[in-house]
């Protein structure tokens, strides 16, 4: 553990040096977000004060997507799967192999140092944001439900971490594993509420999604916090998020051991 | 979108065979045939440069392909629970989605990679190689490749904005299409101006490839219908001093028949000339702070 802990201490100073880039980062992303905004603001004007879309008044789809660029901020992975892709291609994860260490528990421990850092900067530009919309938001009470929008928050973590960790590890089998990441991204970035909560969708399709892993990423535990989810479905949804969490592991695991034998240490 | 590891090969253009072989011009007439001549080398090389990873350039076709499904799905949603957007049908934003897509695809055809390029040329000295060629810094610097997938994609944007334009019933006259091009064209210029501004800021802090993709956030800004926006700073901003709202909406509206007044176009042209100026007024002055790195 204590190894870990100091890779976690260096990955800070390391991205510390980055805090100029993500605070510009976090600036930019709320353009395309205050132009969403803007967007359902003309909608729901259209329909009357008092308007539902799904069930959504104006406020608490507001709400929702600052919910999503908070918990987007906290378990986004930026740079991990590039890094990760850059290792394996230039031979630097030979460096790793040599030592007592755990590479998934390494890289995890960037990834948290990573997080933390883009989440301490990024928090400035957000909370400014939200102040501005502060007559919109809608605030969770119970302590019930923050306690289990932690812990879904937690495993949404790990969920993305596996995610962009496995499809990382492609570059054992593919030199050029830019395309896939951008392909996975974009299935991602619709199909885990990052453009709209997904019970706005039709019944059927939010229904299919909702066994694949990506809703757990983002929308479920937003839906959670935002108390829109609650009783059977809550805990279900939260059993198949921890499912998926397992099957991420799993499947990083069997990723790794299986390239690490066609891993030929080009440069290294 | 080339992966920043690909830029391997050496700076100086024109090695491909045929090899371009220029007289620096004397004349308007031969300075055209020159530059003509010139970007048809670079257009080799471009087209040599992407048959080496065939599968690669079909996989960014794809890539591309896919977000711009996904902006098309995203109206799709919206407008299951709304008949009209700030006076806008389904099919009107659909083609204000084509369109937008359709410019900022020429724009990656034709600048996108060699502007990402820029910081590099800057950080690492191999701007030295283009600067000693005998021909304008800025034209080698912008138009250097040519990525061919984005015109593939563009096609696509194409497609959908016909089959918008079916659904609507519209018929554009000859001088619509025309103004629709045209404008189209200074959209384009918009968003090369835009961010060729933007890269040349790495003459000042040497890296600058984030600020080049943060402007990739404001695309999201074009594909939306202006109308959804309030006056205020918001709108204000992003069409005066960023014209996204205008770079997609304007010649959108020349197609639906929505120009209120002449003036919007005017102010798009204007805008545009204004960028365009800015730009090349910055680029001379950076030039002049520009000390090689290597040599």
């Amino acid at each position: 553990m204590g190894k870990y802990l100091h890779v976690f201490k260096i990955g800070i100073q390391n991205t510390l040096v980055y805090r100029a880039n993500f605070l510009f980062r976090a600036v930019f992303g709320l353009i395309p977000l205050t132009g969403t905004l803007f967007l359902w603001k003309t909608i729901y004007a259209g329909k009357g004060p008092e308007a539902l879309i799904g069930d959504y008044t104006l406020s608490s789809m507001i709400s929702y997507y600052l919910l999503i660029t908070f918990i987007d901020a906290l378990t986004a992975v930026a740079e991990d799967d590039w890094q990760i892709a850059a290792d394996i291609k230039d031979g630097l994860i030979s460096q790793i192999l040599l030592k007592p260490m755990d590479y998934l528990l390494y890289r995890l421990s960037l990834y948290v140092s990573g997080r933390t850092i883009y989440t301490t900067v990024a928090l400035i530009p957000v909370t400014l944001f939200a102040l501005y919309l502060r007559q919109y938001l809608v605030v969770p009470t119970e302590v019930m439900t923050i306690l289990l929008f932690g812990v879904s928050l937690l495993m949404a973590a790990f969920l993305q971490f596996f995610i962009a960790y496995s499809v990382a590890l492609l570059s054992f089998w593919v030199l050029d594993i830019s395309t896939f990441i951008f392909i996975q991204f974009a299935f991602e970035y619709i199909a885990s509420g990052h453009l709209f909560p997904l019970d706005i969708l039709p019944p059927a399709l939010a229904q299919i999604l909702k066994f694949t892993p990506y809703p757990y990423l983002c929308y479920f535990p937003a839906a959670i916090c935002l108390g829109r989810v609650s009783g059977p479905d809550l805990w279900q949804g939260l059993a198949i998020q921890s499912l998926w969490v397992g099957i991420g592991l799993v499947a990083a695991r069997v990723m790794w051991s299986r390239g690490i034998r066609r891993y030929s240490a080009v440069g290294g | 979108m080339d992966s920043p590891g690909q830029q391997t090969e050496p700076v100086p253009a024109g090695n491909a065979s045929p090899p371009f072989v220029g007289e620096p011009p004397r004349n308007a007439c031969a300075t055209l045939r020159f530059y003509g001549g010139l970007y048809g080398a670079l257009w080799r090389n471009s087209v040599t440069r992407e048959l080496q990873f065939k599968l690669n350039f079909v996989l960014w076709i794809v890539v591309e392909l896919l977000w711009f499904a996904l902006q098309l799905a995203f109206m799709s949603v919206l407008y299951t629970h709304t008949d009209s957007i700030g006076g806008w049908s389904r099919w009107e934003v659909i083609l204000l989605v084509g369109c937008a897509n359709f410019v900022q695809q020429l724009f990656t055809a034709f600048f996108l990679t060699n502007l990402t390029d820029l910081s590099e040329h800057i950080r690492t000295g191999r701007l030295d190689f283009l600067l000693l060629l005998p021909a304008n810094t800025r034209f080698l610097v912008s138009l250097r490749k040519v990525d061919l997938g984005a015109f593939i994609n563009a096609a696509a944007a194409f497609a959908v904005m016909v089959h918008a334009v079916r659904q609507l019933g519209l018929h554009p006259t000859t001088g619509q299409i025309l103004g629709f091009s045209v404008l189209c064209g200074v959209g384009l210029s918009i968003h090369y101006s835009l961010m060729f501004l933007l890269a040349t800021i790495a003459f000042w802090t040497v890296r600058a490839q984030g600020i080049v993709w943060g402007y990739y956030n404001l695309f999201n800004i074009a594909r939306l219908p202006e109308s959804a926006f309030p006056q205020g700073l918001f709108r204000r901003v992003f069409t005066f001093v960023l014209p996204m709202l205008l770079v997609a909406n304007v010649p959108s509206k020349v197609l639906l028949q929505r120009l209120g007044s002449p003036i919007e176009w005017l102010v798009l042209v204007l805008v545009g000339a204004s960028c365009f100026v800015a730009s090349e007024l910055f680029w001379r002055q950076s030039l002049r702070h520009y000390t090689s790195a290597s040599s």
